[in-house]
């Protein structure tokens, strides 16, 4: 496969107005990352997937982000697609993708018109972090029940405050169980006290 | 009812057997336990090794897998109960006829085991069904799910038939018929536990209240 720069310079050159930038991961990946705005991602999809030195032609997974926003710069969810070529052996090549962590801006297109097995997966990231997919024939929960509206694998997900009684509660734990109003044996309290005056 | 210990064990020697009714229905009851065919996860791998001809479960009558609650008399809760999947655990309870038993096998399935801090496992199955012998493990070798079902035989094998002394749940005209069907709700299980039937240690608040109370 050709090297990431290149496929990058020729994405853009075929896709006009794609903003690609290309993202470094860590060492130990050794995958660096094409990251596409939201307006182009399905052109470049479309691209890698029709063009014949890339023939990408089978999406072998989906996964959602949670970037918590920072100092310096806004949070974000980010959908990777890692794409392989079964026809020219080769791959994977990484696909990303960011939105808005808010709710209502949360969306990104939907690659599932041009891979078929995306469907579930997307249907996943949708139910778990909240991303409307764009273009998806058929977005809805696929793990949680249907009357579920919390998205839990965001970082700010607060499970239900049901924290279960615990032989041994200390520190972080007991704390937690007094403060939701968990059920906890009866000398939880003296502890916790015993503990602050430490 | 009495029956001298020596010489029933004469009479045994001679092939002949005194017992009361209650212990020759109980023996015939607890030699024939059929437990439903369901399993939730990896520990059902080991249940159905427990079945099969190494540990062979048809030693103590237990072999004969229910495919529909109708048939069983015992659930064995076999693994990760996820919120998703409790309602229809406890519907299948619902569905077997008394006298119905409760095995929760695996660190799971008795308290949410390794998964117990996540939002979508239960924090075990005796929220919304009574069980009668847990097992701990992670999962449970086959042979600590024959010593559960020898328990559940003991167990058995001391229950009381006749109405003055009777421990059976189907005996006793106040207990439910069918246990309430949690349902789905925004964030949680509808209600998150049975409070009728489970009794976690107390709360907190209540022991506030009782400092309170005293003071």
């Amino acid at each position: 496969m050709e090297a990431i720069e290149k496929i990058k310079d020729l994405a853009a050159q075929t896709v006009s107005g794609a903003k690609i930038e290309i993202i470094n991961s860590t060492p130990a990946a050794q995958q660096p990352a094409l990251l596409v705005d939201r307006e182009h991602i399905y052109a470049v999809a479309k691209f890698l997937k029709e063009d014949l030195r890339f023939q990408m032609d089978f999406c072998s997974c989906v996964t959602g982000v949670d970037y918590l926003p920072k100092a310096d710069k806004p949070g974000c969810i980010e959908i990777v697609y890692h794409l392989y070529s079964v026809a020219q052996r080769q791959g994977p090549l990484v696909l990303k993708v960011r939105a808005p962590r808010e709710l209502e801006q949360c969306h990104v297109p939907s690659l599932t018109p041009l891979w078929r097995g995306c469907e579930f997966q997307e249907r996943e990231a949708y139910d778990l972090y909240g991303v409307k997919f764009d273009g998806h024939p058929d977005l809805r929960r696929i793990l949680m029940w249907d009357e579920f509206t919390d998205y839990p694998m965001r970082k700010d997900y607060v499970p239900p405050a049901d924290y279960e009684w615990e032989p041994t509660p200390h520190d972080d734990t007991l704390q937690r169980a007094v403060d939701e109003g968990g059920i906890m044996p009866p000398t939880a309290r003296e502890e916790l006290a015993k503990a602050k005056k430490k | 009812m009495a029956v001298d210990e020596g010489l029933k064990s004469e009479l045994q020697k001679q092939g002949i057997f005194v017992l009361p009714f209650e212990q020759l229905y109980n023996w015939g009851r607890k030699s024939s336990i059929w437990p439903l065919q369901f399993g939730l996860a990896c520990c059902a791998i080991e249940m159905i090794a427990s079945a099969a001809s190494r540990y062979d479960l048809a030693r103590f009558g237990a072999e004969v897998f229910r495919a529909t609650p109708r048939q069983a008399d015992l659930m064995i809760v076999a693994g990760t109960v996820t919120k998703k999947m409790a309602p229809q655990v406890v519907r299948l309870y619902n569905q077997m006829p008394e006298p119905k038993y409760c095995i929760a096998m695996g660190a799971c399935a008795i308290s949410g085991g390794p998964f117990k801090d996540g939002y979508n496992v239960l924090k075990g199955i005796d929220r919304y069904v009574p069980v009668d012998v847990h097992i701990p493990g992670c999962p449970p070798r086959p042979e600590a799910l024959i010593h559960a079902i020898m328990t559940l035989q003991r167990k058995i094998a001391n229950q009381h038939l006749d109405k003055k002394q009777a421990d059976l749940r189907w005996y006793d005209k106040n207990a439910a018929e069918e246990y309430p069907i949690p349902s789905f709700g925004e964030h949680d299980l509808h209600p998150p536990a049975n409070r009728e039937l489970w009794h976690p240690p107390r709360d907190y608040r209540d022991v506030l209240l009782d400092e309170v109370k005293k003071s």
